[in-house]
């Protein structure tokens, strides 16, 4: 059978015709693409001319070859498409499986092998292996080592958005202090921990657990939790992901928790689909619908535990830190979460909060797209970087491990370390409140 | 194509701006429209007039056909290359040439996107009116080529009333300058108004110089619901009877408020049968006089609800509902076959009464939404390409829309173009003369026949249905 036909096949049994009829090719997504904006609006890199692609070659339209893989390999999968179509085209499922299908017959190009062997059976695999690797790093840049490898140039064999993500690692973490609770609630709260947020930002975790704390609320850290599977969803690995949905389904079925907070918007995105992926599955149906139904991302959870009022009572001040935000692409295109961090950092005292233009758009850190097509990448993050100088804040936030990473090698990319800092939200809160209760006299400090 | 002859384009443009792979070729294979897909054999993405000069010649020479493409939001196949050849995009010519605030006037590249024009110039407190439903992607070219609508179209006109001059290249290579910056200009034939329009089947447009007018202080939107397509219809009427002219005047049926409720989730009623929306702009004592005028005569002829837009961004949404009611409309089925079927204003009651009867006698749905105020409607066929027997009825069904509209003093196509699509019923609205006539210019611009070929004049016209009386 030639290979053409082989893929023809695959595209047939894993991508659903329906999904694809949805698309009637107005067109409406193309301005909210990343890729299409930055490769001069070819159609080629924009969902619709995806779609039109996918159908092809499931149609037997066209031969398969590199152009054709090389237009879904570039997607970023930040779904900016979804919110943009009138016709309700699910994008993200289409881009999936039209991966899933790919994978089954097409033995990946050895980076995105190395990558993905590294990244999934080894470190997203098992969580110990990934404690393991960040000990590794953390031995590597206590000893000082990282300053002697960068000087050396260790980093050169490595393609060169590789040497900034390096730059980007995050420090090593520092111990949390704890937060005095202001009030009582009885709200129970499970917290998804995240792989890379339980072990590169372990410190931002902490942290979350004391601003929920804070709150009044009850939190506990589920035993048996995995890691949620989008990276593995997102790169052709459905089956993978699938089966960590169905762990982390077991792992938090409690009648006793209210929510599940995430603090990741790529694996929020994810866990809020593994309704979606497991319906089909008499076992896991019911309980995956439970889980889907509870999950709630961090800002939002905090709102609605009631942190705005709490922000208000600090009194309003003029301040010249400024602080943007740069929205995570699957907490705000799957998720719909835009409001309720903007709404925290409007109100969070000691700061001003600036709009900066399009930070809705994807910051090109995707997962691992940033390892896998470092060039597009790099476009797009010169593109991001250009409206973050517009706004000129102290501080980026973010809702991600990957955009934090991202705008992190960004700042450094353009010189800006020592005028912005991007951070991840909650350590904004966690340091903001912690500092202003006690440069104000009349509140007592929130330390314990 | 002849790989020698493709080292001539690479010539001229360059290598990195000729696509050839699989995937680009199957990318621009299709526009917006329905059911119709063909690859052409090149892309080419010109970076100036002299380069589009440079690559007809050689079209014209060994015959090669080829079209001009904006963003591809087309919706009557006219991009599509069905006899192959080139798609000649112009992501390179964005740009703004000129920007006259002494004659009023903005000249810019065709590749500019419609919607990007318009925030332009409003800054400077002017006002380029013309606002295709699809003007936050389509391109000034696109939209002078088809002549584009909108929905501000009842009181400001369509593309034509503002395109004052043009560059063009034809299909020989040379490049004509037509009309300018003027207010008046008589010499000789108005080729602008010949080219506007002309669906890139006579020559290249390069450049494009555009009118502007004072950005009205005011703007104020409102909506009324009915129980009764008849009575949102009459009120249309009645609201031009009244000699209110409203910038915008449009008209959803049940289907369509129910699809862009879905997608906006904006608190729309979905237990009505239609729905009307009103803006006025101007001076602030008129406009709130016409919009309070307008929503009286709406209740009057039985608007069981009625409300105005409390601000800018409220009535901002109830337009983005408007626009995106076709997207919106295809999450009912697979294939959605829209249609642009025309008549006078003072018929848009009967015509909606028409497309009904047409839906029921052919078994099928059809959502029906437009600018009533221009009796410009939308008549959309929710359908699914698979189902042979019902694309059949579907096809019957459009010609008899056709029919209804001529009969009653309306037209094939109100603002979308012939295009591949409607070619075969051209000759219905214009008669054998017209096309005659047409053909002969097609001739006298591009004899050579490599224009956007296969579009606006058909192989063959399509036998007229006789009409029965319903």
């Amino acid at each position: 059978m030639s290979s053409n036909l082989v893929m023809k096949q695959s595209f047939q049994k894993h991508i659903d015709e329906e999904l694809l009829l949805d698309c009637m090719r107005c067109g409406f997504c193309l301005s909210s693409c990343p890729t299409y904006i930055h490769s001069e609006q070819d159609e080629t890199q924009s969902p619709r001319g995806r779609i039109a692609l996918m159908k092809a070659i499931r149609d037997g339209k066209v031969q398969w070859d590199s152009s054709v893989e090389e237009s879904f390999n570039l997607c970023l999968g930040c779904r900016a498409c979804e919110p943009a179509c009138p016709a309700g085209v699910q994008y993200g499922a289409l881009i999936e499986q039209t991966r899933e299908a790919i994978q089954e017959v097409k033995p990946q190009r050895r980076l995105v092998k190395t990558v993905r062997n590294v990244t999934f059976n080894h470190l997203f695999a098992n969580k110990k292996e990934l404690n393991r690797a960040v000990k590794l790093v953390r031995f590597y840049q206590k000893s000082g080592l990282q300053k002697v490898t960068r000087k050396i140039g260790f980093l050169n064999l490595f393609p060169p958005f590789m040497k900034d993500m390096e730059k980007a690692l995050p420090d090593v973490p520092k111990k949390v202090e704890h937060l005095k609770p202001i009030k009582t609630s009885t709200t129970k709260v499970a917290f998804f921990t995240g792989c890379l947020m339980d072990s590169l930002f372990k410190e931002i975790n902490d942290k979350t657990v004391e601003l929920i704390k804070l709150l009044g609320a009850e939190v506990e850290v589920p035993a048996n939790q995995q890691c949620c599977g989008a990276l593995h969803a997102h790169s052709g690995e459905l089956q993978k992901g699938i089966g960590n949905a169905k762990l982390n389904v077991e792992a938090f079925d409690s009648d006793e928790y209210d929510y599940i907070v995430n603090n990741a918007g790529g694996c929020g995105a994810f866990l809020s689909e593994y309704e979606k992926h497991l319906n089909n599955n008499p076992l896991y149906a019911e309980k995956a619908k439970r889980f889907s139904s509870k999950l709630i991302d961090i800002s939002s959870l905090l709102v609605k535990l009631g942190i705005i009022d709490y922000l208000k009572t600090f009194p309003s001040s003029e301040s010249s830190v400024v602080a943007t935000y740069q929205d995570s692409c699957h907490l705000r295109n799957v998720n719909k979460v835009f409001e309720q961090p903007r709404l925290i950092l409007r109100n969070l005292p000691g700061l001003q909060y600036e709009e900066m233009t399009k930070a809705d758009s994807c910051c090109g850190s995707a997962g691992i797209y940033n390892l896998l097509q470092p060039e597009m990448a790099g476009k797009i993050l010169a593109t991001k970087m250009g409206y973050v100088k517009e706004v000129n804040p102290t501080y980026i936030v973010t809702s991600n491990p990957g955009c934090l990473m991202q705008m992190k090698a960004g700042i450094s990319k353009e010189g800006l370390t020592s005028t912005i800092q991007a951070v991840h939200i909650v350590e904004l809160i966690y340091e903001q409140l912690k500092q202003e209760s006690k440069n104000i006299k009349k509140y007592e400090p929130i330390l314990h | 194509m002849d790989q020698q002859i493709i080292q001539l384009f690479i010539n001229i443009v360059g290598e990195k701006n000729v696509k050839q792979s699989t995937a680009q070729l199957l990318a621009y294979s299709y526009d917006a429209t329905a059911n119709f897909q063909a690859l052409p054999d090149l892309v080419l993405s010109p970076r100036n007039t002299e380069e589009i000069s440079e690559i007809l010649k050689i079209c014209n020479e060994y015959k090669i056909p080829i079209v001009p493409r904006g963003s591809g939001s087309n919706l009557a196949a006219g991009t599509v290359p069905n006899q192959g050849g080139i798609i000649l995009l112009f992501n390179h010519m964005n740009q703004i040439i000129d920007f006259d605030k002494e004659n009023l006037t903005i000249t810019v590249q065709p590749g500019m996107i419609t919607a990007d024009i318009c925030n332009f110039v409003e800054k400077e407190n002017l006002f380029y009116p013309p606002d295709p439903s699809s003007m936050k992607i389509s391109t000034i070219g696109g939209n002078v080529s088809e002549n584009s609508g909108g929905l501000r179209g009842l009181k400001y006109g369509v593309t034509k009333d503002y395109v004052k001059g043009l560059t063009a290249v034809l299909p020989n290579g040379e490049i004509i300058k037509t009309g300018g910056k003027l207010a008046k200009d008589v010499a000789g034939y108005d080729l602008t108004s010949l080219l506007v329009g002309s669906e890139g089947t006579l020559a290249v447009i390069t450049e494009i110089t555009l009118k502007l007018i004072p950005l009205p202080k005011y703007k104020m939107t409102s909506i009324a619901y009915f129980q009764s397509l008849e009575e949102a219809a009459k009120t249309v009427s009645a609201i031009i009877a009244h000699k209110i002219i409203p910038v915008t005047l449009e008209f959803l049926d049940k289907k369509t408020i129910d699809a862009v409720e879905q997608f906006m989730n904006i608190g729309l009623s979905t237990d009505v049968e239609a729905m009307l929306i009103f803006e006025q702009d101007g001076d602030l004592k008129q406009v709130e006089q016409d919009i309070k005028l307008m929503t009286e005569i709406a209740v009057k002829h039985g608007a069981t609800f009625s409300k105005i837009a409390n601000d800018e961004s409220e009535a901002e949404q109830l337009k983005t509902a408007r626009r995106v009611a076709l997207s919106a409309l295809s999450r009912l089925r697979p294939t959605t076959i829209l249609e642009d079927a025309t008549v006078p204003r003072s018929a848009i009651a009967e015509m909606v009464r028409r497309i009904d009867e047409i839906a029921e006698k052919y078994q099928l749905t059809i959502a029906t939404f437009g600018h009533a105020g221009d009796g410009n409607l939308h008549p959309t066929c929710l359908t699914d390409v698979r189902d042979q027997e019902e694309i059949k009825r579907v096809e019957l069904a459009l010609e008899e829309i056709f029919e209804v509209a001529l009969s009653l003093g309306g037209t094939i196509t109100g603002e979308h173009g012939v295009g591949e699509m409607k070619a075969p019923y051209l000759e219905w609205k214009v008669g054998e003369a017209g096309i005659q006539l047409m053909k002969g210019l097609k001739a006298a611009f591009d004899p050579n026949n490599i224009m956007n070929p296969g579009k606006i004049f058909a192989k063959e016209t399509k036998k007229r249905v006789v009409l029965q009386h319903v």
